[in-house]
């Protein structure tokens, strides 16, 4: 238990508590609400917080487990989010063997690059080198039928599904004077950020009324980003004791998770709507494919990383 | 009877790697001996088709593969020891004489001796792998196979994405996530001339590709 302090063990007992009163309330929502049109709602909600249990015991054992957990789960988490980004887009024949190359050698090699914390590489793989080879690789083959769009599909689905939620496990190899086990400030970034969505949802079906981009995402309303943005930033705030960070920053930071975040949601969304499909997948029951449910890490966590890289990392 | 423990590795490798998403529409899985039928555009094909049926169904289902692509080597090991599968000698297209030896009443006959009583068979009409873009026109197989059993019942199973994963030519697959629908079982009505059958076999099919 040598990855696991007392400040872990806090932060697990409250998001257990978190849990089991969500599925408290699930529960007397299913008992006292007998209106059919809400019925399709809170089986929905009852799903997801069934999904939630299993995400965070999976989160917590590889948080637990140490580094390689963390870089396992978020390697097959990027694994995943790729399969599902590049099912939906359209592909050609002549693709096959970069996107081998995106699946089978990139997304691992920058996995390991945290691994063996050669942050000088993890930074370029994919902006520099993944992103000068995929068109190369492309024309090699010769089929030159909308070169630029499947060149970008590709070097775009590397860059979000990869690339940025890798910034995630990636917290574990800053080392910041005085702070204790990095695990924590991932723990702190996840909670901040999923907590968000959490709370936009919440508040959405509670008073969401104004559509912010209707076309783009009809479940996001300026109710729900005001109140999900605040509450989580909120939430951020209060847990400042796990971070290197003062309250206020602490704020500052929660804040800046939750806008990125909200951020992702939405571009992520209007890839879907482009695409004329509802959810990414079907792997997170009540949620969607993992896509759905990391579309605000791939945004969140890169900024996140590099705000305590520059100010707190000597 | 059960499947080879081989089958089942591979079997679970393929469902691992197509994430395949089965479906059925207007349907559902019978142990009653039928002949499921799919379009044709990797060698994952069958494969993933086998694995998306109910354990007891899989475990007397024989995929019908061609004889000159999978009579040799390690391939027939693999089709013929570890699935079970049927080989039948096909046409060049539109040539009038099989390209092995062999008659397509023999293709026919080796097929319902390998069907008796309970076995179910897996068939890809068009006879050969495509690009994933169109169904090919169906082979007359599968109506000579029905006029020697009548009653037989068929089932269309739409593969989508299979092409993307393992097209033909490629040796390393990218894992997509693939789809498999089945539909609703089809019979070969008394009196169906051969042309109409099968286009309305293709039709059957061709029509889950989106649904």
């Amino acid at each position: 238990m040598k990855n696991l302090d007392s400040q872990l063990g806090w932060a697990f007992a409250g998001v257990l508590g978190l849990l089991a009163f969500s599925s408290l309330i699930g529960l007397a929502l299913k008992a006292v609400i007998r209106k059919p049109e809400a019925q399709g709602t809170i089986s929905n909600l009852n799903a997801r917080i069934g999904a939630w249990w299993i995400m965070s015991a999976i989160f917590a054992l590889t948080l637990v487990i140490g580094p390689i957990g963390s870089l396992v789960l978020f390697g097959l988490m990027s694994f995943l989010a790729l399969r599902e980004y590049v099912t939906l887009l359209p592909t050609r024949r002549a693709d096959h063997r970069t996107l081998f190359w995106a699946f089978f050698i990139f997304t691992p090699l920058q996995y390991f690059l945290i691994g063996i914390q050669w942050y000088g590489m993890f930074a370029i793989l994919i902006p520099v080198f993944a992103f000068l080879f995929v068109p190369a690789r492309l024309a090699i083959t010769g089929d030159t039928e909308a070169f630029l769009e499947r060149a970008s599909t590709i070097q775009w689905g590397l860059m979000i599904c990869v690339y940025c939620l890798s910034y995630t496990p990636a917290l574990l190899m800053l080392q910041i004077p005085g702070y204790g086990r990095p695990a924590k400030l991932m723990l702190y970034l996840v909670l901040v950020d999923q907590l968000s969505d959490v709370m936009q949802y919440v508040w959405g079906k509670m008073l969401g009324r104004h559509k912010i981009a209707p076309v783009v995402s009809p479940n996001k309303t300026w109710e729900g980003f005001v109140g999900g943005v605040l509450s989580a930033t909120a939430i951020g705030t209060a847990l400042w004791w796990m971070t290197p960070f003062t309250p206020a920053v602490a704020a500052a930071v929660s804040l800046a998770i939750t806008l990125m975040g909200f951020a992702g949601g939405l571009t992520m969304s209007a890839i879907k709507r482009d695409r004329g499909v509802k959810d990414y997948g079907t792997l997170i029951k009540g949620h969607g494919g993992i896509l759905d449910r990391m579309d605000s890490m791939c945004f969140a966590a890169p900024v996140f990383f590099h705000i305590v890289r520059y100010f707190y990392v000597r | 009877m059960r499947a080879h423990p081989l089958a089942r590795i591979i079997a679970g490798a393929a469902r691992l790697i197509s994430g395949v998403n089965v479906r059925w529409v207007d349907s559902e899985p019978d142990a009653r001996q039928t002949v499921y039928f799919a379009n044709h555009t990797s060698h994952l094909d069958f494969v993933v088709l086998w694995s998306s049926l109910p354990a007891e169904i899989r475990a007397q289902t024989r995929p019908v593969a061609a004889q000159d692509y999978w009579e040799k080597g390690l391939r027939r090991a693999i089709a013929v020891n570890v699935f079970r599968a049927v080989l039948v000698a096909r046409r060049a297209s539109g040539a009038e004489v099989p390209l092995a030896s062999g008659n397509p009443q023999e293709a026919i006959e080796h097929m319902l001796d390998a069907m008796g009583n309970d076995n179910s068979l897996i068939l890809f009409p068009e006879g050969t792998r495509g690009t994933g873009d169109e169904v090919a026109a169906f082979k007359s197989g599968l109506y000579y196979l029905c006029q020697q059993r009548p009653g037989l019942r068929l089932v269309p199973g739409y593969l989508n994405n299979l092409n993307r994963i393992l097209p033909k030519g490629e040796f390393l697959p990218v894992p997509f996530i693939s789809r498999l629908t089945f539909g609703p079982a089809l019979a070969l009505a008394p009196d169906e001339p051969k042309v109409a059958f099968l286009t309305r076999a293709r039709e059957a099919l061709c029509r889950l590709r989106s649904i």
